[in-house]
């Protein structure tokens, strides 16, 4: 559980640091906080070249909040999102799926650009991205370009970034006032990655009726997915509890999920759809 | 009965005295074997098998030697003559052909059995290298379970015949005419998982050669030096004398660190051929594969019962997997099993067989409460089949069925072959004391009205179990007292440190014998250059033997500080008056223990009577039946440990190992594929529990009946916590899941297992 030998840089402009990424057409990986690219390395899955470091380059850390929702620098970690008070307000799913993530070790050094970009299937923050109708921001060799979160995601540890690209931020659509929103995640420990986890949002409404819902799951197929048939369900109803179950049930027959060592498809499967009518009921109440 | 008085009017033993240890630890000084460097040292790492079972064909090192700071790789090609086996602890007379050598030759038999070492001037290189070793093996089929594996269908050691290495058999009285006159029979088979110990600090050695004395120091000592120094000693040819042991700071042992591994002797070999201090420090993934793994066990067993609910006997069959060899632990879960799986209850007939079955995996070991811990789930759950079937409250069933200080000494099943230990006897206690203190301490009439009733979603479920914990293995041990030149006191001990305390409590014990204050003792362990011979701490033995060794050390210097005294004093040493370290003479001249420097006495205490603390445990559980998920409501310890040296360092003892059993209920599993794969290789898939899982474990300790088998009336400590764990937690979520007609059979119980068994259980 030693790193191979391999080269590092540290950048101090974003071009310097794509002309590097690109220059070694893959062999060469960016690291943020390296919370799971450097035990990657120890356990040597993955053999790199030369890391570049981007603690150097300027302008990839900060939040920005605004009419147009809110805008995290690749470079923002877990704690900064819990220290941005503001947030609670502006954005409450955020900072309430943010909490579920690891250890505060880890939370000191993870950062928003490494976990889209490592593309765990189980990782919360894709899993809000997916769900949130997030846009990734990239800049590649090309220069920069914009994508939606479904589009960055392939498979499991995937993406569709390509050789010199670096994601440098993430952009949430605005929150609505009155939004009704839940995050439920069952993890066999707090702070272990999800075996399942559900963020879900609505709004209401002049009759009480559900539009706009937002369901997606994280732990039930290689990348985080939206429950759309658990949407469709709530979609123009009252939210009710014959209307949650349905939303369970819908969520529950469209996941695939697959068995590992720790959990059964079956349990998975089960899963979203306890947590789907937890978080829903939880979010009307 | 009341622990009998202090030997002094020094009251040190049985007082709240913070750790020493912890000002060093605390602050980051703590020397563990990682902070010992040399400047020539080499290091070393291992290439393992990756295959469960082959046949070696080649092994080409070519590449690696190549490689930058490569000194040399080692196979077995590099042993004249027989390739050495790692020792056995327990003599048996099966068990030879099933001994480990300390590297592969014809055949590999586990994933991660060491087939080469890579030597290179730096842990990074050693590894590089590593990875260039080509291995050619043959694959063979590979069997991982215990029912193949006892039928022969693949056969690990083709000599031997076999792969049951070693059968126990426990007996009492007579079991076939106690199930003649049974009312009723109930039988059960129950499993628990694969596990291994996890201390938070990996292995990790340093070994030293001094070609001009011939001379071999091993840094990185735990658990039983001397043993070790014998075993190495032997192995490497060499006079005990030349060989030393050096206990350093400790991250935990649990059983498993501390054992001799084959990387032991394969580091001594290279320190000795190269001529250079070679370390290894055993990463986390090497610790899944290379470190004894424990706890795999089965049992198909009846009791025999009179229908008010009387245990008139127990048979049947008790499985351990060991894994691929019998290493120097391997066979004593499955002897335990057998000898005290009636723990504390009244079985006057037993006839239990206990089996060591060899499979590819890892071989196993000793984990903290060995055999002790599988074997109270067993009994603990078949009473609870026994209560259900007679009709009969789970409580009263236990109740009827503890042993009383009327029964003391009582005798426990008699083990065959014998090891030496193979008759033993509970000491002293009423073990209703501790049950029935565990019912008043937990509010169980109050929380018995919860007993399987849904709340918020949630089933609540109660279960108390008890337990008996042995301790004090013999057959003895050492230790020396001197009086140094500055005034103060050093204490050596055979005990060794692995984080439990011992510098403190052999401090305290010490203090009282001597009576003088605590801060003038500097206790020092483990290390065999301080002794001549010594044991160490395993089987609960540290205190209890550490500390009358002690004691006796203390008595006689005690002695000879009167007979200098009187020298010095020229008086007559019945006339002296010695109390608080000054011996005063009728004159009034007085001479003080601190001015004897050079004053120095040895002592001992040898003693094969086992001690039996005793306890009772109590959850209280909620099961969410939609996630399987068990939330442990409340957890209580009550034991009687016959006299509290600290009650501080006992506390974390018992609900340390109670947290870490709670561990083994829900969460660890060292999981295997049917090739023999290990799926298991980091922290992120074995899931020990973490600080804020099980916030609320209590503990009340006892010390009403001390044990009449050694001065100090303590009996051991460290692994009564985590015995009754499994056994009460279960019954607690059988208890809880009654109504829906659920009874789990194996551990662990995570989430997705309660969860599929509820299912499962809705369905039929």
């Amino acid at each position: 559980m030693k790193l191979a030998p391999l080269d590092y840089k540290r950048p101090a402009s974003l071009q310097e640091a794509i002309a590097i990424l690109a220059a070694h057409d893959g062999a060469a990986l960016p690291l943020a906080g390296g919370q799971s690219l450097i035990p990657i390395l120890a356990f040597r899955l993955a053999a790199p070249t030369m890391l570049v470091d981007l603690r150097g380059v300027p302008g990839l850390d900060g939040i920005a909040i605004g009419p147009g929702g809110v805008r995290l620098g690749a470079m923002v970690r877990w704690r900064d999102i819990e220290d941005e008070k503001r947030l609670a307000a502006a954005w409450p799913l955020l900072p309430a799926v943010i909490s579920h993530i690891a250890h505060y070790q880890i939370r000191n050094r993870g950062t928003v650009g490494g976990s889209l970009a490592h593309a765990d299937p189980a990782a919360e923050l894709p899993g809000l991205a997916v769900t949130c109708d997030a846009t990734i921001e990239i800049v590649g060799r090309d220069g920069p370009r914009e994508i939606p979160a479904s589009a960055l995601f392939v498979g499991a540890l995937s993406t569709s970034l390509a050789a010199g690209d670096l994601i440098v931020g993430m952009r949430l659509p605005p929150w609505r006032d009155g939004r009704r929103w839940a995050f439920e995640e069952f993890a066999l420990r707090r702070g272990d990655f999800a075996i399942v986890g559900v963020a879900a949002y609505y709004d209401l409404d002049d009759a009480g009726r559900v539009v706009d819902a937002h369901i997606g799951a994280i732990g039930v197929s290689e990348y985080p997915i939206r429950l759309t048939a658990a949407e469709q369900a709530l979609n123009g109803s009252p939210i009710d509890d014959a209307t949650i179950a349905a939303a369970a049930r819908a969520a529950c027959a469209m996941v695939e999920p697959q068995d590992d060592i720790h959990a059964s498809a079956a349990y998975r499967r089960a899963l979203v759809g306890t947590l789907t009518e937890r978080a829903l009921a939880r979010a009307s109440a | 009965m009341k622990a009998p008085s202090p030997m002094s009017p020094n009251t040190y033993v049985g007082q709240p005295i913070e750790r020493v240890e912890d000002l060093r630890f605390l602050r980051g000084r703590g020397q563990y074997i990682d902070d010992i460097k040399r400047d020539d040292q080499v290091c070393a790492a291992f290439v393992r098998s990756a295959v469960a079972h082959g046949r070696v064909r080649s092994i080409d090192a070519t590449a690696a030697l190549a490689m930058p700071g490569v000194r040399a790789v080692i196979t077995a090609a590099d042993f004249d003559g027989p390739i050495p086996t790692i020792p056995f602890r327990r003599p048996n007379p099966s068990i030879g052909p099933y001994a480990q050598p300390v590297i592969a030759s014809d055949k590999v038999r586990y994933v991660g059995e060491p087939v080469a070492v890579v030597i290179a001037d730096t842990a990074e290189r050693a590894e590089d290298a590593a990875q260039e070793v080509v291995l050619d093996i043959e694959e063979l089929p590979a069997i991982v379970g215990m029912a193949p594996a006892e039928a022969n269908e693949v056969l690990l050691f083709e000599a031997a015949g076999g792969n049951v290495a070693s059968v126990f058999v426990g007996t009492l009285g007579d079991a076939a005419a106690a199930f003649a006159a049974a009312d009723r029979v109930v039988r059960g088979a129950f499993r628990t998982q694969r596990q291994t110990a996890m201390p938070m600090e990996t292995r990790g050695l340093l070994a030293e050669w001094n070609a001009t004395t011939s001379h071999l120091t091993m840094f990185g000592a735990a658990k039983l030096p001397f043993f070790n120094r014998r075993a190495m000693a032997a192995m490497m040819n060499l006079p005990e004398a030349q060989v030393d042991y050096i206990e350093l700071d400790v991250g935990g042992g649990f059983g498993a660190r501390g054992e001799f591994y084959p990387e032991d002797f394969l580091l001594a070999f290279a320190a000795r051929r190269l001529g250079c201090p070679v370390k290894w420090i055993e990463d986390r993934r090497e610790h899944f594969l290379a470190t004894g793994h424990a706890r795999e066990s089965a049992c198909d067993i009846e009791f025999a019962l009179r229908s008010d609910g009387i245990i008139l006997g127990a048979r049947g069959t008790l499985f351990s997997n060991i894994g691929a060899y019998v290493r120097p632990n391997g066979i004593t879960p499955a002897r335990n099993m057998v000898q005290f799986l009636s723990g504390p209850y009244r079985i006057p007939n037993i006839h239990f067989e206990g089996r060591g079955i060899v499979t590819n995996k890892t071989p196993a070991g000793t984990y903290r409460g060995p055999g002790r811990y599988e074997g109270c789930f067993y009994c603990e759950q078949m009473l609870d089949l026994s209560a259900d079937k007679l009709g009969l409250d789970r409580l009263e069933i236990r109740r009827r069925n503890l042993l009383t200080d009327a029964d003391m000494p009582y005798r426990l099943a008699t083990i065959s072959p014998s090891d030496g230990a193979a008759e033993t006897f509970c000491d002293s206690g009423d073990y209703r004391s501790t049950f029935e203190r565990c019912i008043i301490e937990s509010g169980w009439a109050e929380k018995a009205q919860l007993q399987g009733r849904l709340i918020d979603g949630r089933y609540h479920g109660l279960a108390i179990g008890n337990f008996i914990e042995g301790g004090a293995s013999g057959p003895q041990e050492n230790a020396r007292i001197d009086v140094e030149a500055d005034g103060m006191v050093s204490v050596y001990a055979g005990s060794s440190a692995i984080g439990q305390g011992t510098e403190t409590v052999l401090g305290q014990i010490a203090a009282d014998a001597l009576e003088i204050p605590f801060e003038r003792i500097t206790v020092l362990h483990g290390s065999t250059t301080y002794l001549s011979e010594g044991w160490g701490s395993y089987g609960s033995r540290g205190t209890v033997m550490g500390g009358s060794a002690v004691i006796d050390a203390a008595q006689g210097l005690i002695a000879k500080f009167r007979g200098a005294a009187a020298i010095a004093l020229d008086v007559a040493e019945k006339e002296l008056h010695i109390a608080n370290g000054v011996a005063s003479a009728p004159n009034g001249r007085s001479v003080k223990l601190a001015q004897m420097a050079g004053l120095s006495c040895d002592g001992s205490f040898k003693n094969s009577k086992a001690t039996y603390t005793f306890g009772a445990a109590m959850a209280h559980v909620a099961v969410d039946p939609k996630t399987g998920h068990v939330a442990v409501i409340d957890y209580l310890a009550v034991d009687d440990v016959g006299r509290i040296i600290n009650p501080l360092t006992l506390h974390g003892q018992v609900t340390g190992a109670a947290v870490q059993g709670l561990g083994s209920v829900f969460s660890e599993e060292l999981v295997y594929d049917e090739s023999g794969q290990i799926l298991v290789g980091s922290l992120a898939d074995y899931l020990v529990p973490l600080a804020t899982d099980y916030p609320t474990i209590r503990c009340v300790s006892l010390e009403n009946y001390p044990s009449p088998n050694n001065p100090l009336g303590a009996k051991g400590a460290g692994e009564g916590g985590i015995i009754p764990v499994g056994g009460v937690v279960l019954s607690a979520v059988t208890a809880a899941l009654q109504s829906l007609g659920v009874r789990p059979r194996e551990l662990p119980i995570s989430p997705p297992k309660l969860w599929a068994l509820i299912q499962q259980a809705a369905q039929a």
